[in-house]
């Protein structure tokens, strides 16, 4: 686990980002060519479609030292391969329930749809999550796993609780 | 030449893994034939001491059932690690975490409330916890610490092979068995069963549309099902797609879905992500309001895509909010 730990100044967080061929890279593509500046904390990975995005990928990632993961697809109706957007948004919908359940805080994985001509939505949408997930804070898996308490410490249990000898 | 020594062990488990042994029937006078059964605290009066008195490696094979939830489990698990030449997690429990796994939504502080203090057979205004110490007048009495998170089998000891399944199918063991008699095992790290997902072995597999498009998804005790047709069909949660077959499809048999406790295919890193995937890519919704009406009737997505493998999962379990935000670390 390489948690990203805050550094001397502002916490940098790293984001990794999952970018359909045809559209969001596409788009991501025009925001470079024309030279858009936006947030440096984006790891893009570029898959055919965001309909290829196993939920898999978002927790490996998250569990090998992400802080965000923003998936971006093709518009609803624009999808190359006719539904594989749809497939996504489903998915991600309920991914992000049962992410929620886990603690894991909402902004840290967002879906977009981005147009292979929305080169500015690329940098907005970047620097937006950027913002989002520094505010969170590193995601910092392990240290949260240990708040209630290390694995083989043994605390005394909540105040209040008296030492009693009963079983 | 002297039998091959066996032992079986239980952690954080129901028991129900012990029921599988004894279900063996009577093929078990087979086992007991082959084999000394040199330790299983659940039928035969053997010691720990008993396992410590053994050379390291003496027994041929230990089979230990149940996740690894306290102090005493990991001291149970270490030696009998470093007595049997071969371990072999036994059960959903030990080889995902299975269902006391799903403590790792809670944590222990919150356990112990609703153990010692919540439930309506405790009398209330109950302050009285168990303490790890106690002192008596005849000296101190120490119980097992309970950890903050339920582990698997593999995250606290080296194990060799797995047998899927709450409780792993009767046949499956035999073969097990047979294949360990035999010396004829697969490379280490196996898992115990066919690599294929359950629909492959399912009698209602003929009524399985190729295109599945659900409108809504239903739930077992709330809506009727046919007993003859695909249950993912008509709109169950039947997770036999995603998880490996071996079972004899048992709960599709008495018209149940399948919950996956034989987790998944070798080809899966993440069970609940991909049954998830799985699953909510079958729904016909497309607006964004439609997909929240279908998700909302799955009420619980970790304990329904996580039910026996939360602990085996990439996130382990639920985490806590940084009460700082993650200034500091």
């Amino acid at each position: 686990m390489s948690d990203n730990k805050p550094t001397q100044g502002q916490f940098e967080p790293r984001i990794v980002a999952f970018f359909c061929n045809w559209c969001t890279y596409t788009a991501a593509d025009l925001a470079g060519t024309a030279r858009l500046a936006y947030a440096p904390n984006v790891r893009v990975v570029r898959i055919m479609c965001s309909g290829r995005l196993d939920p898999q990928f978002i927790v490996k990632a998250l569990r090998e030292g992400a802080d965000g993961v923003l998936i971006g697809g093709c518009h609803p109706g624009d999808c190359h391969y006719q539904e594989g957007n749809y497939k996504a948004l489903r998915r991600i919908t309920l991914f992000k329930r049962l992410l929620a359940s886990l603690g894991i805080e909402e902004g840290r994985v967002r879906l977009e749809w981005i147009a292979a001509s929305e080169g500015e939505k690329v940098q907005r949408v970047i620097n937006e999550m950027t913002e989002v997930v520094r505010r969170l804070g590193p995601l910092q898996l392990e240290l949260r796993s240990r708040l209630n308490g290390a694995e083989v410490v043994t605390e005394p249990h909540a105040e209040g609780v008296p030492q009693g000898g009963r079983v | 030449m002297s039998k091959p020594q066996v032992g079986f062990y239980w952690c954080a488990a129901c028991g129900g893994c012990e029921e599988a042994v004894v279900d063996l029937n009577e093929d078990i006078l087979k086992v007991v034939s082959a084999v000394d059964i040199v330790f299983w605290p659940v039928a035969l009066d053997f010691k720990r001491s008993d396992v410590e008195a053994m050379a390291d490696g003496q027994m041929a094979v230990c089979f230990i059932n149940g996740a690894v939830r306290s102090s005493e489990q990991l001291e149970m698990a270490e030696l009998l690690r470093r007595k049997a030449k071969t371990v072999i997690a036994f059960g959903s429990c030990s080889h995902m975490g299975g269902i006391p796994g799903l403590a790792n939504l809670h944590g222990r502080q919150a356990m112990m409330d609703e153990a010692y203090r919540n439930v309506p057979s405790m009398a209330a205004g109950n302050t009285v916890y168990p303490q790890e110490k106690s002192d008596v007048p005849e000296g101190s009495l120490h119980l097992p610490t309970l950890w903050e998170t339920v582990k698997t089998l593999d995250q606290v000891i080296d194990v060799d092979y797995y047998l899927p399944g709450c409780p792993p199918p009767v046949n499956l063991i035999n073969d097990a068995v047979g294949a360990i008699l035999s010396g004829q095992l697969p490379p280490k790290g196996t898992v115990l069963a066919p690599d294929i997902s359950l629909c492959e072995e399912c009698d209602r597999k003929d009524s399985k549309p190729v295109d599945l498009s659900l409108t809504e998804f239903k739930r077992p005790h709330l809506a009727e099902s046919d007993p003859q047709k695909c249950l993912l069909a008509q709109g169950f949660l039947c997770l036999g797609a995603v998880t490996r077959k071996g079972c004899g499809s048992v709960c599709i048999k008495g018209n149940m879905p399948c919950t996956g406790c034989m987790g998944p295919t070798s080809h899966v890193v993440d069970f609940g992500a991909k049954a998830l995937s799985a699953m909510a890519s079958l729904a016909a919704a497309k607006e964004d309001q439609e997909i929240d009406a279908v998700m909302d009737k799955i009420v619980d997505p970790v304990g329904t895509f996580y039910r026996y493998s939360l602990p085996a999962s990439l996130l382990h379990r639920r985490y806590q909010p940084l009460a700082d935000g993650g200034k500091q670390s």
